[in-house]
């Protein structure tokens, strides 16, 4: 029976298409009343063209959209909050100027008398109300610009709630939060969920999806591969449905030829930020820095690669103590980052796949400043074959490009400046399963090459799938140096929690 | 992609080759060897201008002190370009050092203070017909040498001079862009600044070189103005950085940084020159002719926009 009055939404046979592209072909989705629904697949799988019609911002070429035994037809995203589908998005969109109440009422503002002047009072009283159900300890009337990102999500959510939505989409609403504020987070989902409202749920993060979801739907290629029950699935199956294919073991095994010491760093501090940081990294060594969000690794990291030096300590390559006061100087003693910020500091939107690798390494194919396009051309192409980077040819822009293979273009110009060190900060953050395996491997092959590698992540499992040694840090401190073998989730999060 | 951004640029051609065709319909004099070289020796301030600020406008910026750099290198050749005196390179000499040092001055503001380039430059505009008056004593600076004049108003083989150095700087700044490190540079510092932070590049000894060469061009502007009509004149070049940076955007340079080339910026300036030579043919008067031009910007940037938002789909 179609449509189902046990589902709240439902969705059949959605079709879009872009420029004779197929984003999605025959989608289909059940949403019950009150329950978690996690929709996963790889990037490009024509999740967030699915999100778009769902919030009203598409109209699809085909197929049905019901809510609440009502069919959907008119494509506006006003239309679709009345009837009560809510979006957090994944970048928060919000005004920082104005207060946490002034923001959730923006458009629906509380007003009166002949001149229609604002009632600040009553959207503030309305908003604490808000702010107490979602366990938001702050004052409505603090600017949005003083939160931090999990307490915007939070913000948001109160609003999708004043709006009285009945299904919240979310857009990978961990992706910038830390571990704590995840829990609180979840902690709100169940919350909703007891009042009946259903969540659709999206993420790349397998553990998230067994903690907190009740069924997961998975698309690939823009196609519906199938629903199964969250409990009965396992990791394996789940990435195999949405790969199309097996991958055996997520982490490929170390060669373990460690060699001599590449960098070292002793009691280096920062104020604010870290202080006595101490450790080495080997040639042939994969070294993790594991830790919350705000524990000073991406700071130690930027410290490192000149972005924002440190205050003292020191620094030292092959034994040489040395100083880097700026990127170009890291780069030039055998530094390379890759930062966790892949659009804000990683690669240049408008210019070309070829343009974007040689940034770091341009001087190498240019003599007296004029570029030799042919060793250029040469070089380039040859990483991103090495890299695989699935791009239409070397000029096209880098923002039209999926976020694994921005990735790669971004590890590549890093590459082509030849490091001895390779920093990589969250280089899997934002990259489907398919992409992130390769990342690994090629990891791999750089410590085979004799490169010594840095891995910043708040993902556990790839932080002992990958290093061989694991430095924790809390609050700016480091508090423990963990070798592969003693290390477990525990003992990390002992740490980081420290 | 390659699609849109070839669209794009023939868009603009072909919008100069319809209103070139147009107007030769409307009058018989449009479409003549001699029309044509008034018109592109009339263009060759404004292009050397829009090229210098195509660059700062590629790396984010902007430049609104040209007009004000064009005086006060106009100015301080002349001071030195009477007959007798100096050699003609001195007067060359002075007039582009004015333009380097302003443009020296612009670049070490915004890379040391973080100020927004408009605020900054709006300054150096006001401070720049200061410095103009104050050398000139308010008054033009005339009785020039020949050598100098020829600058402005001499031709090589029938071809007028001033299209000589427009050729000439066309090429070398498209070269610049195009083929050398400093270019791409130019393009990465308008596309994302922290990522070219990221990858080495130094971004403020970048910035400096690009307002500095702005400046360069805008003085040789200045050089070019007072020599054409013979007197250095404190009050010349007032507005001449509107025109320049409309040639630019008409030519597809975005105001948001990161695209543009000089090929679209010659187009655009010649296509000012075009219709204002156009309408002074069809004896339309200064005052519309002003509305039709703020029009055409208003049109080209309308234009753009939806260009972008068409290509980030």
């Amino acid at each position: 029976m179609f449509p189902n009055p046990d589902f709240i939404l439902q969705v059949r046979g959605l079709s879009k298409s872009f420029s004779g592209v197929k984003a999605l072909e025959n989608v289909q989705l059940d949403v019950r009343r009150g329950e978690v629904h996690a929709l996963m697949g790889e990037n490009g799988a024509g999740k967030s063209t699915f999100m778009k019609i769902l919030m009203g911002l598409l109209a699809p070429d085909a197929g049905e959209v019901w809510f609440e035994g009502e069919r959907l037809t008119h494509t506006s995203v006003h239309a679709h909050l009345a009837k009560g589908i809510a979006m957090i998005h994944q970048e928060i969109l919000a005004v920082p100027a104005l207060t946490i109440a002034q923001n959730i009422f923006l458009g629906r503002e509380t007003i009166h008398g002949f001149w229609r002047w604002l009632n600040d009072t009553d959207i503030n009283q309305k908003a604490a109300q808000l702010l107490r159900q979602v366990g938001l300890s702050r004052s409505p009337q603090t600017p949005m610009k003083d939160l931090s990102v999990a307490e915007m999500q939070m913000v948001e959510i109160a609003k999708a709630i004043s709006q009285q939505a009945k299904v919240i989409i979310m857009d990978e609403p961990t992706s910038a939060i830390t571990d704590k504020e995840v829990t609180t987070l979840f902690g709100i989902i169940r919350e909703l969920k007891n009042q009946g409202v259903a969540i659709l749920y999206i993420s790349h993060k397998m553990d998230e999806i067994e903690q907190i979801a009740d069924r997961v739907t998975v698309l690939r290629d823009g196609h519906y591969v199938a629903t199964e029950d969250a409990q009965s699935l396992t990791t394996n199956a789940l990435i195999a449905m949405m790969v199309g294919r097996e991958i055996a073991t997520l982490y490929p095994p170390s060669e373990r030829t460690k060699g001599e010491v590449v960098l070292s760093v002793e009691n280096l501090s920062k104020a604010g930020k870290f202080e006595n940081v101490n450790f080495e990294v080997h040639a042939g060594e994969v070294l993790g820095m594991a830790g919350l969000m705000g524990a000073g690794r991406t700071e130690v990291a930027r410290a490192l690669y000149g972005l924002d030096p440190a205050d003292s300590g020191q620094i030292a390559l092959y034994g040489q103590v040395t100083t880097i006061r700026s990127p170009k100087e890291a780069i030039r003693q055998g530094i390379g980052y890759v930062s966790e910020d892949r659009k804000g500091w990683g690669f240049v939107p408008m210019l070309s796949v070829k343009e974007n690798l040689s940034l770091s390494s341009l001087r190498q194919f240019a003599r007296n400043g004029w570029i030799n396009t042919q060793t250029e051309t040469e070089n380039t192409e040859k990483m991103a074959h090495q890299l695989r980077i699935k791009a239409a040819n070397m000029h096209q822009k880098v923002t039209f490009l999926s976020g694994g293979n921005q990735q790669k273009v971004v590890l590549g110009k890093v590459l082509l400046a030849l490091p001895q060190v390779v920093i990589l900060d969250e280089p899997t953050r934002g990259v489907d399963v398919g992409a992130k395996f390769e990342i690994y491997t090629l990891i791999r092959q750089l410590t085979q090459r004799g490169l010594a590698v840095i891995v910043i992540s708040s993902e556990l499992p790839e932080i002992l799938g990958l290093c061989d040694r694991i430095v924790v840090l809390s609050k700016g401190k480091q508090t423990a140096l963990l070798a592969q073998h003693e290390a477990t989730q525990e003992k990390i999060m002992h740490y980081a929690v420290h | 992609m390659q699609f849109i951004k070839s669209l794009k640029q023939y868009g603009i051609v072909g919008a100069f080759l319809l209103i070139c065709l147009l107007l030769s319909l409307l009058t018989p004099q449009f479409f003549t060897l001699s029309n044509w070289t008034i018109i592109i020796t009339q263009v060759s301030i404004n292009a050397l201008l829009a090229f210098g600020v195509t660059f700062v406008i590629i790396t984010g910026g902007i430049d609104l002190s040209l007009g004000s750099m064009v005086a006060v290198a106009g100015v301080a050749s002349a001071m030195v370009a009477h007959p007798d005196t100096y050699p003609v390179v001195v007067p060359i000499g002075v007039g582009l050092l004015c333009g380097l040092l302003i443009g020296g001055f612009n670049g070490l503001v915004i890379t040391r203070s973080n100020i927004a380039p408009f605020i900054v430059t709006l300054g150096t505009m006001t401070i720049g017909r200061g410095l103009a008056l104050i050398l000139s004593k308010g008054r033009p600076v005339s009785n020039l040498s020949d050598a100098f004049n020829f600058i402005g108003g001499g031709a090589v083989g029938g071809v007028p001079f001033p299209i000589v150095i427009l050729i000439v700087v066309f090429i070398v700044c498209h070269l610049i862009l195009k083929k050398t490190v400093l270019g791409r540079y130019i393009y990465a510092i308008g596309g994302n600044e922290n990522a070219a932070k990221a990858a080495g590049i130094e971004v403020n000894k970048v910035k400096m070189t690009v307002y500095m060469m702005c400046g360069l061009l805008a003085g040789l502007a200045g050089i070019l103005l007072t020599s054409r009509i013979t007197t250095g004149q404190p009050n010349a070049g007032a507005g001449f950085e509107l025109y320049a940076i409309a040639a630019a955007i008409i030519g597809g340079t975005s105001t948001s940084g990161g695209t543009g080339t000089m090929t679209g910026t010659l187009i655009g300036a010649l296509m000012i020159g075009v219709i204002s030579n156009g309408l002074d043919l069809l004896n339309v008067s200064s005052y519309y002719q002003q509305i039709v031009m703020g029009s055409i910007i208003i049109g080209a940037v309308v234009l753009d926009s939806w260009q972008q938002r068409g290509s980030r789909r």
